[in-house]
């Protein structure tokens, strides 16, 4: 990893020679096409809203994790959580009877009510407020590292599992015809949305994250006519966007997650454009 | 009626598919009572009965996706090589929207094939569903997006996917919902003739008796439980489906339920 940010360091920007713009381009170089990848499913899913969900989830994480005394970026909790609410909200869009956007909603709701009641017990929530942001410039080489782990991971399962998820959301019964366990891989797909997200607040920020995940998929959408297209111009926007909201939040003192959400929009609007000007 | 229970059914040596008293229940709902059922083989049988009278449910669970009390078997002791049931099925309708990047080729490479879609697909994956959409004449639409078709290209295509590979049952759930009225005739040629020539049993359901009425080789009255089972003319001349549908004249188009919503489509 020390070649590649010594590499980074050779070009010729004023940014390039911080070690910690190296450590976040790397991070962004990593995150942004997982993003878009995870994104294509979510968004053929209609699961834009879950993931949202998820990643307010963080925020009950972290109290939790904060009640059982544990560290100041609690991961374990937020994780054990997000995948519980996850499993949670899988069964409930099975067996309750309201639509899944009213189940999610009240499940979102109350969720980050109790872990703003917890956070916010004898006024100390400004201390947890940089989760709402994030911070990508604060990452450090070790937790680079555990970002490489979680991407190695999405990658097999992206690689075992991608067909399975793409019948199930195309139709069930007909994904069931071809001997695709619905159930289970519905909740997998959700626990490993919850996985990828959870690791990821920390560092772009609860109140952006889903941005990042659906728009590259959303403007993907505008002109792929396959999925392979989908995917893969999800990720090469989500990668262009990523570093060019990075050096931008860099020059603009800007947070970064945010700063890389205004460009990701500029690829969604660009290709709205484009796919009309295109007829199709 | 002959809802002959197992054991009188000696010339049973072809049957595929039997249903024994298979209920399916929603909550409070019972949505499928006691019903008993066998599908033969080269068998085209359709399945008509009012709105919410359970015809989709029942293919629910004959697919295992919704569960069911009583048993269902399947025989397959008549295949040449011993293997797995497999079922073909045709839905009524995909859910997508207009921008869905899904071309044909995608849903076959996705059903056909272990390769994950997003990595591009084999020469035999491509040569296996231009294939299989020859079938059914619609190998020019292997690059179409499925936004692009035509509700008549759409069921063709799904005919073909559920024809690959070669399924023992074939279950059509109102195939040609959206599909104007030279597709049907076009779609209804095609399962006929897959019937004879790979020996398929066929369940089909739908709303327009009259014209299955014609290709069917056996017709299911269905409310909750089935109430009339028998030739297509017998079945459509029974009080119970007079009382429901009107009497129904084959083989003209005369139509039943919701049929004529289909003609301006």
């Amino acid at each position: 990893m020390t070649h590649i940010t010594s590499f980074i360091g050779i070009l010729p920007f004023e940014w390039a020679h911080y070690a910690f713009m190296q450590n976040a381009l790397l991070a962004v170089l990593i995150v942004t096409p997982l993003f878009a990848f995870l994104g294509c499913m979510v968004v053929n899913n209609q699961m834009a809203f879950f993931s949202d969900a998820i990643g307010h989830a963080g925020l009950t994480g972290i109290a939790l994790g904060a009640l059982l005394g544990m560290a100041e970026t609690p991961l374990w909790s937020m994780l054990v959580f997000a995948v519980l609410m996850a499993v949670g909200i899988t069964v409930l869009r099975r067996y309750s009877a309201a639509s899944s956007d009213t189940v999610i909603g009240i499940v979102m709701s109350f969720t980050v009510a109790c872990g703003v009641v917890i956070l916010s017990r004898g006024g100390g929530f400004n201390k947890y407020s940089r989760y709402l942001i994030g911070d990508l410039l604060s990452i450090t080489r070790g937790e680079i590292l555990s970002l490489i782990l979680v991407a190695a991971l999405f990658l097999v399962f992206w690689l075992s599992s991608f067909n399975r998820i793409f019948l199930v959301s195309t139709n069930t019964s007909l994904a069931r015809s071809r001997r695709v366990n619905i159930w289970f891989t519905q909740g997998l797909f959700a626990c490993i949305t919850a996985l990828v997200v959870t690791m990821s607040i920390q560092w772009v920020g609860i109140l952006v994250i889903n941005a990042l995940i659906i728009l590259p998929a959303a403007a993907a959408r505008n002109l792929a006519r396959s999925m392979a297209a989908y995917l893969w111009m999800a990720a090469g926007m989500s990668v262009i966007a990523g570093v060019s909201g990075l050096i931008t939040s860099y020059y603009w003192s800007s947070a970064t997650g945010a700063t890389i959400v205004i460009f990701g929009m500029v690829f969604y609007v660009g290709s709205l454009v484009a796919g009309r000007v295109r007829g199709r | 009626m002959e809802n002959k229970s197992p054991d009188e059914c000696l010339d049973c040596r072809t049957c595929c598919t039997r249903l024994e008293k298979v209920g399916v229940a929603f909550g409070v709902n019972q949505v499928l009572k006691d019903i008993n059922l066998h599908i033969h083989c080269g068998q085209l049988t359709a399945i008509i009965g009012p709105n919410g009278a359970g015809k989709t449910t029942l293919f629910r669970a004959i697919l295992g996706e919704v569960p069911f009390t009583g048993e269902i078997h399947n025989d397959l002791s008549h295949a040449q090589k011993p293997h797995d049931l497999i079922i073909g099925y045709v839905p009524q309708r995909l859910e997508y929207d207009a921008t869905s990047p899904v071309s044909v080729l995608d849903l076959f490479a996705a059903a056909l094939s272990a390769r994950p879609v997003w990595t591009g697909q084999s020469g035999a994956t491509i040569r296996a569903a231009r294939s299989a959409l020859d079938m059914v004449e619609a190998g020019q639409l292997l690059r179409a997006r499925l936004g692009t078709l035509s509700g008549g290209q759409l069921q063709r295509v799904l005919l073909a996917l559920a024809l690959t590979p070669v399924p023992d049952l074939l279950l059509l759930d109102e195939p040609v919902s959206g599909v104007d009225p030279s597709g049907i005739d076009l779609f209804y040629r095609m399962v006929s003739d897959l019937r004879r020539r790979h020996h398929l049993a066929i369940l089909l359901v739908s709303h327009d008796c009259a014209v299955v009425a014609r290709h069917a080789d056996r017709m299911l009255f269905l409310n909750r439980s089935i109430l009339s089972d028998g030739k297509p003319a017998d079945v459509l001349g029974s009080d119970i489906v007079i009382k429901t549908f009107g009497r129904v004249i084959i083989p003209e188009a005369a139509a039943c339920a919701r049929s004529s919503q289909e003609d301006g489509l």
